[in-house]
Parts: structure tokens; C-alpha cells; sequence
């Protein structure tokens, strides 16, 4: 079976499917919002801007999550990104404001964000940090367990589907959470990742086929059984170890 | 377990992925307005929250209804700022006491998008205190650029946040009260409201003087430094440059500082 992924063919991959239907409402949903944003955002730029910020800010932060290792990074590249695209608004004429595609435009400024914070961190040896991060930066939504079993089941979390992601290349990782995680369509990815539609669905599906590998090499042959073992007794009906570090994987996301 | 599973399984998961923006990210792009009272009458107010940025009076818009007063305000913070505008709840942390003339510890700014010169000028202004002024060389020499006194002249003329920083407080060499942000009536105004001797002052610089010295503790201050304010006629001493004190065996003060003092 080839790749099965998303706008090739949903019909073969059950949850394909439903993203695809998802992706379909969503951007015919977006075309008209995008409209009323850019016509907010005309009428009244900081105004505007602030409802644009309230439609865009989760898909914008969770790209920037899986651009970055902590949480306070992802905060900090999304609200750097969230300013420039204001600056650029700021010098923009109402024409131009008005022909804006603003999903796809507002990811590649976050792209570039990204990409020019990569390059000054290592022409710049880096300073002290701000603050030390905390538990909640480098590890939402999980406390440190005690006992040393618990550890064990965290440190098999810490393998989960967000780890296994940032193993892929860049373009590869923002293409597959483009595309699964918020179910944009393959055209609107192709101007985010500034390439052709074709380039596009193989980056899509080369970043899944190497997910698939990871995630059959992540799970250590004799740890199966252990692990088949804890996730029927947790999740009954649903087994597999794979399965568990991805479920893992999206609880700790 | 086959491959399909896995890729069920994978898209699955990473449908997970799509997260919640944290609250706080809004925060971090906007900077808030609040309107307060001055003693210039009603000010718009621009803060982050790591400070005030900017400060501009609302009557200054020259606008008839309240809208267009904050689009003005907002066009002209834009222009300096490059950051979006919204309406705050409540006013920054000291904001109120200080435009009320009592200078609060709380009250932080936010001038890290200003050059290390107009950070440095706007500082020494800062300490400048209530009832008092210095000429522009003053802060020039503050701001560890003494050369750079025009350069002072600019930056207080575009200041970002007036009566916080009190540029009011800075004048000419000469004793006259100089130009202000908001008009030299105002800075007249201003200064008289906080109780500095700016007839005194005026009427010493039209007899060349600039200084004054107390023979009782041989030092050497501004004309509208507390100390000088204290000195009983009978020992005061006036001068019309530092170089006449400091022959004369006067040291400078400390507190207005005239001239660095020799360590």
C-alpha cells in the first residue's frame, strides 16, 4: 500500500479521511474569514490585528512548538512572529492588504522567524538565560514522578511522538504537522513551505514514512510484551507499544 | 502489528499536535493605553509589560471626538513603537501617583526599542529631582557624553514619555527655560507647579549669574538646588562660571553635581 496520506487517497486511512473532510470545511471557512480579517485589519489595523492574532494563534503556536524545544521557546518565536507580520501590515496599502492569502503568509514569516533566530544563535554564543526554565517549559502537563517506576513510564513518554518529529528534517516536520496536525490543504502548504504542490505532498510523505520507521525503531523488541501488558491494562481495547508512545507522545504535547 | 496500523495510528496522534496558543501570547505582541490625568490635563498612556513606552497628552490630538483622539495616538505610538495598541483594564503599577507629582518606585518603562544615547539621556533626566532644573550640558555630561549637548536637545525634544521623565526640568545654559515638548508656556507652568525659583533664577542669570556658593560649607551649586536654596544671604556667594568658584576655593555639590567631583 503506498503512503495513504491525506489528499492522494482518504479513503484508505480512516482518520485521512476525516481530516481531509476537516481541511475541506476549515479552508472553505477560512477563505471567507480571511476575507473579513482583511477587511478588519484595513478598517483598523491594531484591532483588526488582535482578532487575527485570536484566529491564528493556536495553528501559529503549535508550528512554532515543532520548531522549537521548550514551550517558553515556542511562545517567544510565535509572539516574534506575530510582531513582524505587524510591522510588514504596517507598511502595507489597503491592495495589498486585501489580496493577503493570511494563513499561508503568516507561517512563512514564522518560518523565516525561526530560520533567522537559528542562524544569530550560532553566530551569537548564546547569554544567560532570563530564567531558568521550569518544569512546566520542558515538560507540560507532566509532574516528576517519584517513584522510580513512574520514571521508567516517563522517560518511555520522553520517546514520544513529539521527539520522535523533531528527528525530521525541518521542512519535513513543518509539512507533516501542517498537514495532519491542522489539516491544512496541500496547496496552501506548498506556499508556506514556498515550493510546488508535488514538493509538497513528498515532503508530507517522506516525513511520515520516516515517523513510521522511528516509531518501529523506538520500540526495543523485548520491551513489547511489558508494554502490550500496561497499555491493555490501561487502554483496554487498544494495544500495541507503538500505539502507547504515541498516545504518550500526544498527551505530553 | 502491521505498517497500516502504525500510519493510522501516527496520523492519529499527530492530530494531537494541534495545540492551544497560551494565554499570555496576546500579551506579548500588544502594548495597552489607558488614559490618565496629568497636570497637563488627560494623557494617553502606552505600557508593555515590562513598562510605560509612551506618553502623549489627549488633548494634543487635535481631534473633536475621543475615537480619533486614540487613532492619532495610537498612528504616532505605531510610528515609534512598531507594536499593536489595545485598551488596558487598569493602569500601570505607579502611573497614577506620578502624574499626580509624586514620583513612584513601581513605576518601570519599557525603552529597550531606544538608541544606548537616548536610554543614557533619558536616565540622568530621570534624576532630576521635583522643584529643581538643570541646563542641557548637565545631562549631556549625566549621560557620559558630554560633548553631546545638542544631541541631549533632540532627544528630550522628541521624549517618549514626558512628565515621567521629567525633561520639563532641563533648560538652557543661559537661564532662559528653553523650548518643550508640549510648548515653553507649559514648561513654565510646570516647573512653577513644582516650586522651582524660576523668577529668581531668571533675575540671577540677567545679572550673568549662574551659580551660587555658600562660604559656610565652601560649596558651589545650581541656583534652584535645594542646598543653594538654603544658603542666608549673608553667606551666599554668586558666581557666573564654575571656574570663578572653584578659584575661589569652592568645591562643587554633590547633590546637583555642577561638575563631577574629584575623587
Amino acid at each position: 500500500m503506498d503512503d495513504g496520506h491525506g489528499a492522494a487517497a482518504p479513503h484508505q486511512v480512516v482518520t485521512g479521511d476525516h481530516i481531509d473532510q476537516d481541511a475541506e470545511t476549515m479552508n472553505q471557512g477560512t477563505d471567507e474569514a480571511t476575507q473579513q480579517l482583511c477587511e478588519a485589519l484595513i478598517v483598523d489595523l491594531d484591532a483588526g490585528f488582535a482578532e487575527f492574532m485570536r484566529e491564528y494563534s493556536g495553528i501559529v503556536y503549535s508550528v512554532a512548538r515543532g520548531l522549537t524545544i521548550t514551550a517558553a521557546d515556542a511562545e517567544d518565536l510565535a509572539s516574534e512572529a506575530f510582531l513582524r507580520a505587524y510591522r510588514a501590515l504596517c507598511g502595507y496599502d489597503r491592495a495589498r492588504i486585501a489580496q493577503l492569502a493570511l494563513r499561508p503568509w503568516l507561517l512563512t514569516i514564522l518560518r523565516n522567524t525561526a530560520r533567522n533566530a537559528a542562524r544569530d544563535a550560532t553566530r551569537r554564543p548564546a547569554g544567560p538565560t532570563r530564567r531558568e526554565p521550569t518544569e512546566h517549559d520542558l515538560d507540560p502537563g507532566h509532574a516528576i514522578a517519584a517513584d522510580p517506576a513512574g520514571r521508567a513510564e516517563q522517560d518511555e513518554a520522553q520517546r514520544g511522538l513529539g521527539t520522535l518529529l523533531a528527528e525530521l528534517p525541518e521542512v519535513q516536520r513543518t509539512a507533516v504537522v501542517l498537514r495532519h496536525a491542522l489539516g491544512m490543504s496541500i496547496a496552501e502548504i506548498a506556499l508556506v513551505l514556498n515550493v510546488k504542490d508535488g514538493t509538497a505532498k513528498s515532503h508530507i510523505s517522506r516525513g511520515l514514512q520516516q515517523l513510521r520507521a522511528l516509531v518501529t525503531d523506538t520500540v526495543p523488541a523485548g520491551s513489547i510484551l511489558r508494554a502490550d501488558d500496561t497499555a491493555t491494562r490501561n487502554e483496554p481495547g487498544e494495544g500495541g507499544t507503538a500505539h502507547r508512545v504515541l498516545t504518550l507522545g500526544r498527551r505530553r504535547r | 502489528m502491521t505498517t497500516n496500523d502504525h500510519h493510522t495510528q501516527i496520523t492519529a496522534a499527530l492530530g494531537g499536535l494541534a495545540a492551544e496558543a497560551p494565554t499570555g501570547l496576546m500579551s506579548k505582541v500588544f502594548a495597552r493605553w489607558v488614559s490618565a490625568p496629568s497636570s497637563l490635563g488627560d494623557v494617553f498612556v502606552a505600557f508593555t509589560g515590562a513598562g510605560v513606552q509612551f506618553l502623549r497628552p489627549a488633548a494634543d490630538t487635535d481631534s473633536i471626538d475621543g475615537t480619533d483622539a486614540i487613532a492619532t495616538f495610537a498612528k504616532a505610538y505605531r510610528k515609534r513603537f512598531a507594536r499593536p495598541l489595545m485598551p488596558a483594564q487598569k493602569p500601570p503599577a505607579g502611573l497614577l501617583p506620578t502624574l499626580r507629582g509624586r514620583p513612584a518606585r513601581a513605576l518601570e518603562f519599557d525603552l529597550s526599542p531606544l538608541s544606548d544615547l537616548e536610554q543614557a539621556v533619558l536616565a540622568a533626566t530621570r534624576r532630576i529631582p521635583p522643584g529643581q532644573a538643570r541646563p542641557y550640558s548637565w545631562v549631556a555630561r549625566e549621560a557620559g557624553n558630554p560633548g553631546a549637548v545638542r544631541a541631549v536637545g533632540s532627544v528630550l525634544a522628541r521624549n517618549p514619555v514626558p512628565l515621567l521623565v521629567p525633561c520639563h526640568r532641563v533648560v538652557r545654559a543661559d537661564g532662559a527655560l528653553g523650548q518643550y515638548i508640549f510648548g515653553s508656556a507649559q514648561k513654565e507652568q510646570l516647573l512653577r507647579e513644582e516650586g522651582v525659583n524660576v523668577d529668581e533664577v531668571a533675575d540671577l542669570a540677567n545679572h550673568g549669574v549662574h551659580y551660587l556658593a555658600s562660604d559656610t560649607t565652601n560649596i558651589v551649586c545650581f541656583p534652584t538646588c535645594s542646598d543653594a536654596r538654603r544658603i542666608t544671604p549673608q553667606h551666599r556667594h554668586e558666581f557666573g562660571t564654575l571656574a570663578q568658584a572653584f578659584e575661589a576655593g569652592y568645591r562643587p555639590c554633590q547633590h546637583c553635581r555642577p561638575a563631577v567631583v574629584a575623587a
